[in-house]
């Protein structure tokens, strides 16, 4: 059985020399390809609200200096703060940013709608982050890496955060992707789902590498990506209870003794923040 | 080993001991087991430069099955606690085991949910290294110390009698945080205040 041949030896075509350039020879993208798929990007994906461009509140600072956990002698209890983020940014978004959100937008339009798929677009410090729904993710993950002109076809860590002070969107996931054909690109993709429903569609099959990454953030938040072969815990045991880096863990420390006393741990002292 | 069990306790099982003991820590083989910073560090006792080939203990056994001691350099996680616990007991008699560092003497700096609070959670320890990490002396120094364990150990009738010398010991001994602290915290504020420069 193991010496039947499995290849059809009339079917397959010898490569020619690789010193000779030819459509036959390339391994990568022929440029006209690139330069099609640039050229095809005139249209303008953007119509952004007043409301849209505000920054975002993810959460809100209560008190300073440990005043809200015990006599509060500082007056700084009253003090509330709401931790900002950066609203939808507007247009022109500056370098390779424009490019690649128009190549986006086109190579989208015929399967998803652009506008169904990005929520909203953060051009924040020289960094690009395109917040994603989750159910088209699969669809912009294979776009963002097959499309000639945006081509990202590594994803360099998928991340977990979790926001309890955001309502309807806990948890995010975070995807860095990297351009290694367009000169080192990098674009972030960030996508949440709410601590009620904790499914996202994995990437693996789009990115392999992905895969026990997709596992720590499902070991340390809880996030189920729906299509991953094996979604098991990756740092902590096996069967270990909860998500430990999600804000509602207790740190888990315990009392340490000296001679002369006992110094509680870390989270249990008093605070001077 | 039978005939230490069977000796009465006197000159010749003293003998025998000092025999032993001798026999014993002269040719300890360490087992692997660096599992963090510290590995390092013993990585380092192992250069020319320190040379723990001068106790004959340059031959790291990666088989428990051939090695005598175990230097358990690093901090211990959650999911690594079984892997010690088995690598242990893989290790035939007589065995010994150092805990090299403060992760692996007592958690360390890491006091929370992912690290043992200690590698004695585990297995028995028989020498504690702090340090973070100690440095290559150090361990030297902590090998020296098992070495003067192992030529003392009693073997017999006086191994028994010496458990339960040490068991009564420790039932009998105060509680660390009620000894007394080796500082008074309270110090700064009854020292008398300086003088008035100003007045």
């Amino acid at each position: 059985m193991s010496d039947e041949k499995t290849t059809d030896d009339s079917q397959v075509q010898p490569v020619p020399d690789k010193e000779v350039d030819s459509p036959e020879t390339r391994t990568d993208d022929a440029p006209e390809d690139v330069e099609a798929a640039h050229s095809a990007n005139i249209a303008r994906w953007q119509d952004l609200s007043d409301e849209e461009l505000e920054p975002v509140q993810v959460g809100e600072r209560r008190g300073m200096f440990g005043a809200t956990r015990g006599q509060d002698t500082s007056g700084y209890g009253g003090l509330r703060t709401p931790t900002l983020f950066p609203g939808a940014s507007p247009r022109p978004y500056g370098s390779y940013f424009d490019e690649v959100a128009d190549t986006l937008g086109t190579a989208l339009g015929e399967s998803v709608g652009y506008h169904d798929a990005v929520e909203r677009v953060v051009v924040d410090r020289g960094q690009m982050t395109l917040f994603v729904a989750r159910e088209h993710l699969p669809a912009v993950a294979r776009t963002l890496r097959d499309d000639p002109a945006l081509r990202f076809e590594m994803c360099m860590s998928v991340s977990g955060v979790h926001f309890p002070g955001e309502p309807g969107r806990e948890l995010h996931v975070v995807y860095e992707l990297i351009s290694i054909t367009h000169a080192s690109r990098r674009i972030r993709l960030e996508v949440t789902c709410p601590d009620e429903d904790r499914h996202i569609p994995s990437v693996v099959e789009v990115w392999p590498g992905a895969n026990w990454h997709e596992r720590e953030t499902w070991d340390m938040f809880g996030v189920v990506f729906d299509g991953h072969p094996s979604l098991t815990r990756i740092l902590m045991p096996d069967d270990w209870p909860g998500h430990p880096q999600r804000k509602d863990y207790p740190l888990g420390g315990i009392p340490v003794e000296y001679k002369g006393g006992t110094v509680p741990p870390p989270d249990e002292r008093r605070a001077y923040t | 080993m039978g005939l230490e069990e069977k000796l009465p306790a006197g000159f010749a099982l003293t003998t025998l001991e000092n025999v032993v003991g001798y026999m014993r820590k002269a040719s300890i083989w360490p087992a692997t087991f660096g599992l963090a910073c510290c590995a390092i560090e013993m990585m380092a006792v192992g250069t020319p430069d320190y040379d723990i080939a001068r106790f004959g203990m340059e031959r790291f056994a990666a088989t428990p099955r051939q090695a005598d001691l175990m230097i358990v350099a690093g901090r211990v996680s959650q999911k690594m606690a079984p892997v010690v616990r088995q690598v242990y007991d893989q290790m035939p008699n007589p065995k010994w085991v150092i805990s090299m560092g403060v992760c692996a003497s007592s958690g360390g700096m890491f006091n929370n949910y992912a690290i043992v609070q200690g590698v004695d959670h585990i297995i028995p320890v028989d020498i504690y290294l702090p340090g973070c990490p100690p440095r290559p002396q150090m361990l030297l120094h902590a090998i020296i110390e098992l070495h003067e364990q192992i030529q003392h150990a009693k073997l017999g009738v006086n191994r028994v009698a010496a458990a339960r010398a040490a068991e009564e010991a420790a039932l009998r001994a105060t509680p660390t945080s009620q000894m007394a602290p080796t500082h008074d915290h309270l110090a700064h504020l009854a020292a008398p205040t300086g003088k008035n420069l100003l007045g």
